[in-house]
């Protein structure tokens, strides 16, 4: 006789925890029932993002590299089930590759992209990067894996909390990586996924007062009508690809703030 | 009793300590009646024109266009035609020596520039002579450095220039904020059209005649004058490829709204609420002079203005006594007085504004403190105002007012005065005075303000970024990060 699998429950991931949307709606995708977020979830994600962004903000660079780094690990430890749900193994690989790639660059950001400046008169001054606060991602549909990863881990790598809205035709992945992810040592809320409509949850975040930045890597037609709405808090807004890597992509999630001090005896 | 003491007591105290009048000289600079766009190296008549003033005593200085959509239109074109006539794939050691040109022209002409500033915008000749102008050329000089280093600032990213950039800029620095925009964008191989100030135009159009003797090609500035319609003209032009405004975070937005979707480049340097933070093991005098360059530089017209000023409960009383003991001593007046300390107002409309929100701070139940003094009868003033007794919920706590006017409350731990510090939609600067070394990094770390002054205020320089953070804007201006902007790159 043989036995009866236990099948997954697909949820929204929210604060560490695994939630279904707060509206009980699912949606069919990939032949499963997802979670159908609501705008209500949008704004919780955003409320307990913003909690968590301090502390992640706060941690060491040394500290951040590891936490990434070891969601590298996670995600090799399910490589198999990855392969299944994005365009296969070798698309997983470079998803892992690109993980270890920005978990690398957590603690080398300031003396790449800051330092100090040769200012006239007695005093010293220097340039810091810092993370804008919390961030907005629409992640495109392909590749379901590399995509995500790809615009998620710059942000991240940076110091920034971040919301993102998984492919709303291939969220399956998105939901493995958020797996990974409450399985390595991300704090709870410093990522949040959402799978849902696009044109629902998408003007959300794209209006919310507390969203510094937005990625609109996957918006469809209406990225132009999500750039105008963003202007209202002046947004910074991030037109990504899905499949890039650079230093310069976290740099766009970053602020820089310069300090003064007189010097003297 | 010494000596010197007896002789003191006993001479005669003249009945009036004021100064003595040191006014400048007005005629180191030659003021045309009427002058028309600056535009493919050539002056374009204007088809309406509108009168700039000398807002000290509201004399008329010169007829300068209303810049109207074709008038962009045709700067923009000039722009794009200089492009790609041959500014953009100039060598960037040629493209230097242009900017170390306008450097040096300026330095040469410096009074001249400083005078006018004065004149038409209202502010000291101390300060147009000391800041505004010396620091406009030394962004010139600066940037030329870097027109041939670019792919060293830039490694493996093979930069180039966007376009054409579309530059509006504010009128409380109009030479320096033209300088900021200008200088980087030519040193990144940009031509561009410029849109000084509504009412502060007459330095810039100066400028066009320091573009003339550095011999710069026809078309690489174009300089159109006018109000928030011209400046709209530029923003929707096809001509441009990048704006970079500087000026009201509520322009800055509709600005943004505007590019929605246009693939356009933009960056954004709009206003500030900042605190000031005084901790009580702070050098108190110090910090005085500090909180009064903060807030009263200008005439409070800076986007980076410490107007919250936050201090330790344990030091209020003190702080605030030197504070407007300070203020007493501070000399309104001509702006073209070199013992002038804060000038006039720049434009009636702003006069009302600040009026407007004064009268909602008594309204709302702050103090109001406002030394003696008199006021020239014609012109734009304001006396130098500081509120106690301010709650966080009053407007001249929230709201950027761009003038002489300071609100201050008080705080109790280095927490409380960071929570109430980052209480604001704005995050373009902040000030720390204490003693304690790492209580300021401690602060300045957790500041959300792109400039963050410990144990001093308002200093800038053009290797140093400066931009904001959250609804102050985005993108820096100044540094190597200042070219950015200004270019793409292969990747």
């Amino acid at each position: 006789m043989s036995r009866l699998p236990v099948k997954k429950t697909y949820k929204l991931f929210i604060g560490g925890a695994f939630p279904r949307s707060e509206s009980g709606r699912t949606y069919d995708a990939e032949g499963q029932n997802v979670a159908r977020a609501s705008r209500k979830d949008v704004r919780d994600a955003v409320r307990v993002a913003r909690d968590a962004h301090s502390g992640w903000a706060a941690a060491t660079a040394y500290n951040r590299g590891q936490v990434l780094y070891r969601v590298a690990e996670m995600v090799e430890a399910r490589a198999a089930e990855f392969a299944e749900l994005s365009s296969g193994r070798d698309e997983v690989e470079r998803s892992i590759d690109r993980i270890v790639w920005y978990a690398g660059w957590a603690d080398k950001l300031p003396q790449v992209l800051g330092g100090s400046n040769p200012v006239a008169g007695p005093y010293f001054n220097f340039t810091v990067p810092e993370p804008t606060g919390v961030v907005a991602v629409l992640a495109p549909d392909e590749p379901p894996l590399l995509g995500l990863v790809t615009r998620l881990l710059p942000p991240l790598v940076g110091g920034n909390a971040v919301v993102a809205v998984a492919s709303e035709t291939r969220p399956l992945a998105a939901i493995e990586l958020a797996e990974a992810l409450a399985t390595s040592d991300v704090p709870g809320g410093v990522v949040n996924l959402l799978t849902g409509q696009h044109a629902e949850l998408a003007p959300v975040l794209a209006a919310h007062m507390d969203v510094n930045a937005i990625d609109l890597c996957g918006a469809d037609g209406d990225g132009p009508e999500l750039e105008r709405i963003a202007a209202d808090n002046v947004k910074r807004v991030v037109h990504g690809r899905a499949d890039v890597q650079s230093p310069w992509e976290i740099a766009s999630f970053l602020e820089l703030k310069t300090v003064w001090h007189p010097m003297g005896q | 009793m010494s000596e010197l003491e007896r002789k003191q007591d006993g001479a005669p105290v003249p009945a009036d300590w004021t100064y003595a009048s040191a006014p400048e000289s007005r005629d180191i600079v030659q003021i045309a009646e009427r002058y028309g766009h600056f535009v493919g190296g050539e002056w374009l008549e204007p088809t309406e024109t509108y009168e700039t003033i000398a807002p000290r005593d509201e004399e008329p200085l010169a007829a300068v266009g209303q810049g109207t959509e074709a008038d962009v239109g045709k700067a923009a074109a000039a722009a794009r035609a200089a492009y790609a006539d041959g500014w953009s794939s100039l060598p960037g050691s040629e493209r230097a020596k242009y900017l170390f040109r306008i450097a040096r022209l300026l330095q040469e002409r410096a009074r001249e520039f400083a005078v006018l500033e004065s004149l038409n915008g209202g502010k000291p000749i101390k300060e147009s002579r000391d800041v505004d102008v010396p620091l406009a050329a030394a962004h010139f000089f600066y940037y030329a450095g870097w027109a041939d280093k670019l792919e060293y600032a830039f490694p493996n990213r093979r930069p180039r220039p966007v376009g054409v950039a579309g530059q509006i800029i504010p009128w409380n620095f109009p030479l320096l904020m033209l300088a900021w925009k200008v200088a980087p964008a030519l040193a990144c191989g940009n031509t561009v059209v410029l849109k000084p100030a509504e009412t502060t135009p007459l330095s810039a159009l100066l400028f066009a005649d320091v573009l003339r003797q550095a011999e710069l090609p026809p078309g690489v500035v174009n300089i159109v004058t006018g109000d928030g319609r011209t400046g709209a003209a530029i923003v929707e032009s096809e001509d441009v490829d990048k704006i970079a405004f500087t000026g009201s975070t509520e322009v800055g937005k509709e600005i943004q709204r505007r590019l929605a979707g246009t693939g356009k480049r933009l960056t954004l340097e709009l206003g500030g609420k900042a605190a000031n933070i005084v901790f009580d093991d702070a050098a108190l005098d110090q910090a005085v002079e500090g909180i009064v360059n903060g807030i009263y530089f200008n005439q409070g017209h800076v986007c980076c203005a410490g107007s919250r000023l936050f201090v330790q409960e344990s030091i209020y009383e003190p702080l605030v006594a030197k504070l407007e003991r300070r203020l007493s001593t501070l000399r309104v007046g001509d702006p073209l007085d070199k013992n002038t300390d804060v000038g006039a107002i720049n434009s009636a409309a702003q006069l009302e504004k600040i009026r407007e929100l004064v009268a909602s701070g008594v309204e709302e139940g702050a103090q109001i403190y406002q030394p003696p003094c008199v006021l020239p009868e014609k012109g734009y003033w304001f006396v130098p105002t500081v509120f106690t007794n301010v709650a966080q919920s009053y407007r001249i706590a929230q709201e950027e007012i761009f003038g002489p006017v300071l609100s201050v409350l008080t705080f109790r731990t280095p927490e409380e005065a960071l929570e109430k510090a980052n209480n604001t939609p704005y995050g373009l600067s902040a000030g720390v005075w204490t003693e304690k070394g790492s209580r300021i990094l401690w602060m300045a770390q957790r500041l959300r303000a792109g400039v963050v002054w410990a144990n001093t205020y308002n200093r800038f320089d053009p290797s140093s970024p400066f931009g904001g953070y959250k609804e102050s804007g985005f993108g820096r201006e100044g540094g190597l990060h200042g070219l950015g902007p200004y270019l793409e790159f292969d990747e």
